[in-house]
């Protein structure tokens, strides 16, 4: 009686833990949405989603986010044309090409690049590849979009690569003999048959990727500039929607003022793009699974 | 005829190539890390606390408030993520409210860290006044890794034989009996391993704490739950922000400090697996 008695309360107890997590979730939405509304009383939405010029702590205040915005697609852009590429290539190479042995070792190696903290790929964007790269093109500012840009590359492309690789890995190996049986290279077999075959897998990888680029805070904050600047032109300073929210972080801007309540409605922004591409990707991810394993 | 045959050569050598320009770039980053900040590393560095000049300047604070921080955040997550794997894997949340907190769980791991910021800059810094405190950074970090370490956990749990937890109930055990003289023993390692992972995560997390106002400037070691605090990350960045020459070497020693310290905490994670295979196997 007394053990069972025991056995139901810890599990009430593991279904707590369990649902603490919806309340997270909650905690985020409540406090986005609390400091949002409060900001979109005083700020009309159009004003805040289609205004072009965002300059909250200046005297001249406009709240027009789309520079943020920008700035935040072109990093993010330059990011996946690094990432998406170059992930694929090694996810090919490492589960249709390499012997067992180069596998293992390199793999491990790979995913070091994803256990880097983010301060220190905003060093190496700001100190190293930007100086290096204006080295090829004298017109790079010192603070620009292309070296974060490209740094977020290197950093998001084990996600994708080990994703791509575990979705290529997933496809039934009948599909590969079948190939092969027709005379099919491995070059012809990968990219005809397999890489079609895990498609919703490889593009989860992909779109999680995305969302990732745009979550991303530290390269930008230290290498991108803060200047919110409604531009496609990847060398000049640039300011994202997290650069942004770090910048005001850094000062003394008093809780309750509109200055303070931007942060939350920028990160509302976030987290809903955020939200929806990982609904996106996972959606995908699902039906790969149920396609095949 | 043969030229599809070369095409297929010289994919696998692009393939190669691609690997290793990106172990290039990280052999790149570490070489510029330690070319920069080596010089610069030393006892006195370790030891002093920040200054105006940057040849006195030091990373004691930062060093031990990474330390409290961390040690709290995993006495806040643990046991909480631990529970909430537990509960999914072993006691199965069924119908629509298992369902809604597993694409909870999965979508919380792909909220920025930023995000997580705001949540502890309005829950914890304001709601619950907790100020801008070692408390508040510490929570907002583990709600950060919670599900991480929830992840972690279960992929633990599932890798335990059924058998195990068959044998178990033959004897007569109950669920609970099974789950914490079975189950969890055999998952310890796994789950240590995931534990640690999240950990270092933490270690190197940098915004989620501006955001909840860790301070840049610190000239004392936190002395309570309440104090305000920096971290390594968040030294490193006020330093890599600053113009002078001086500052990015203090910057690139704090990253290798940094750096050592993660790969210690990976260093143990891959010790306790290798550790446990060797154990199934033998």
């Amino acid at each position: 009686m007394t053990r069972s008695l025991v056995e139901r309360i810890i599990e009430r107890a593991l279904f707590l833990s369990a649902a603490l997590s919806i309340f997270v979730t909650a905690g985020i939405i409540a406090v986005l949405l609390t400091e949002t509304l409060a900001f979109l009383a005083e700020i009309p939405i159009m004003e805040f989603l289609f205004g072009t010029v965002w300059t909250p702590l200046f005297a001249d205040q406009h709240f027009g986010v789309l520079p943020l915005v920008t700035g935040t697609i072109v990093v993010s852009a330059i990011a996946m044309a690094v990432a998406l590429p170059g992930g694929l290539l090694v996810a090919i190479y490492l589960a249709e090409y390499a012997r067992p042995g180069v596998r293992r070792t390199l793999k491990p190696v790979l995913e070091l690049l994803a256990g880097v903290p983010t301060v220190v790929y905003g060093y190496f964007a700001l100190l190293f590849v930007t100086p290096l790269l204006q080295r090829f093109i004298p017109d790079l500012a010192g603070f620009n979009a292309l070296g974060p840009g490209i740094v977020m590359g290197i950093m998001i492309l084990p996600l994708v690569s080990s994703l791509s690789e575990d979705a290529l890995g997933a496809v039934p190996n009948g599909l590969r003999e079948g190939a092969f049986a027709l005379g099919a290279t491995r070059l012809q077999t990968s990219l005809l048959v397999v890489v079609p075959a895990a498609f919703s897998g490889i593009s989860a990888a992909a779109i999680l990727a995305v969302s990732r680029a745009i979550g991303e805070t530290m390269i930008v904050a230290i290498a991108a500039g803060q200047q919110p600047r409604l531009t496609a032109n990847p060398l000049v300073p640039i300011e994202t929607m997290t650069a942004y929210i770090v910048q005001v972080s850094m000062g003394d801007t008093p809780a309750g003022t509109l200055e303070y309540r931007t942060i939350f409605a920028v990160g509302m922004l976030l987290f809903l793009a955020t939200f929806a591409l990982n609904l996106v990707s996972n959606w995908l991810r699902e039906r790969f699974r149920e396609e095949y394993v | 005829m043969t030229s599809r045959y070369h095409a297929d050569r010289a994919f696998a050598v692009l393939g190669l190539l691609g690997l290793l320009a990106a172990l290039a770039a990280l052999a790149a980053l570490l070489l510029d890390v330690i070319a920069d900040g080596a010089p610069h590393l030393s006892w006195q560095f370790l030891t002093s606390y920040p200054s105006r000049f940057a040849a006195s300047a030091g990373i004691l604070p930062a060093i031990l408030g990474t330390f409290y921080v961390i040690v709290l955040t995993a006495l806040m997550a643990v046991p909480v993520g631990v529970a909430a794997a537990v509960y999914l894997e072993e006691y199965g949340a069924q119908g629509r409210l298992g369902r809604i907190i597993e694409i909870n769980i999965a979508n919380l791991a792909g909220v920025p860290s930023i995000v997580y910021g705001l949540l502890g800059l309005g829950l914890f810094v304001r709601a619950l006044s907790l100020g801008r405190s070692v408390v508040a950074g510490a929570a907002t970090l583990a709600l950060l890794v919670l599900p991480v370490v929830i992840l972690a956990t279960r992929e633990a749990l599932r890798a335990v034989p059924k058998t195990l937890r068959e044998g178990s109930y033959a004897l007569g055990a109950t669920k609970w009996q099974t789950t914490q003289l079975q189950v969890l023993p055999a998952a310890l390692p796994g789950i240590l391993t995931g534990i640690i992972l999240a950990l270092s995560r933490a270690i190197g997390e940098t915004a989620p704490l501006i955001i909840v106002g860790a301070v840049a400037y610190v000239r004392f070691v936190p002395d309570s739950l309440w104090s305000p605090f920096t971290v390594l990350p968040i030294q490193i960045f006020n330093w890599v922000s600053r113009p002078q020459a001086g500052f990015a070497a203090n910057a690139a020693a704090g990253i290798l400090v940094l750096l050592v310290m993660l790969l210690l905490m990976n260093g143990a994670a891959i010790f306790v697996r290798d550790r446990y295979q060797r154990r199934r196997a033998a």
